[in-house]
């Protein structure tokens, strides 16, 4: 199947979850990163089990803050 | 890595952060990187530091995202964020060294405690549980 990572065409196979996928994209601090599939927020706990699809478009994203 | 910014969005980021001002400014920036090893910034996105204070910022993931898309919409590459210093120097904090959890990011700091805004660009790291900072070289155009 194919799915957008953060911006790019992928070519995966079929049944790929969310967290296999932080795994073969070598997704840095994956403890700290945030997944939306097609714009929605993918809960942590759901990562084992969501399951992505054809035409599917993933972003990882880091918390952003800081202080003085 | 020698990072470039134009001159009109450096003044956009102080017009808005001294707007927000006590409170602590921030935002997306946006662009590409190009074969020679130039990160060019190409826009400056300004957004809301949902913490309100002048000691902290944080962005909202939901605008995140949203710009994120309007990003990829443009045809550019997310490089990183910015935010600002209303009273210390344009250097990361410890707080900025915690949060900066992306190392292909750069983080730009402006520093508004002194008449003259100060922006410089970091690259944060990651090596045996310690961050590493360092200082790029920033060209505005």
């Amino acid at each position: 199947m194919k799915i957008t990572v953060a911006g790019e065409k992928k070519e995966y196979a079929e049944g790929l979850t969310v967290s296999k996928l932080i795994e073969f994209e070598n997704v840095e601090t994956p403890q700290y990163v945030t997944v939306s599939v097609n714009e929605e927020f993918v809960e942590r706990a759901s990562f084992d089990s969501f399951a992505l699809k054809e035409g599917d478009e993933v972003e990882f994203l880091y918390f952003m803050g800081g202080g003085r | 890595m020698h990072i470039t910014i134009r001159k009109s969005d450096v003044e956009k980021m102080i017009a808005h952060a001294l707007s927000v001002r006590p409170e602590e400014a921030c935002g997306l920036i946006a662009g590409e990187d190009l074969e020679n090893g130039t990160r060019v910034i190409e826009e400056v996105f300004l957004l809301t530091n949902i913490d309100h204070t002048n000691e902290h910022f944080s962005i909202d993931p939901k605008e995140q995202l949203k710009v994120i898309k309007e990003i990829r919409k443009k045809g550019l590459k997310p490089l990183g964020n910015w935010h600002s210093h209303p009273e210390t120097p344009s250097r990361p904090s410890e707080e900025d060294k915690r949060l900066a959890n992306d190392s292909k990011a750069t983080y730009l700091i402006l520093s508004l405690m002194d008449q003259e805004p100060v922006l410089n660009a970091f690259h944060i790291e990651t090596a045996d549980d310690e961050r590493t900072v360092r200082k790029e070289e920033l060209e505005t155009l």
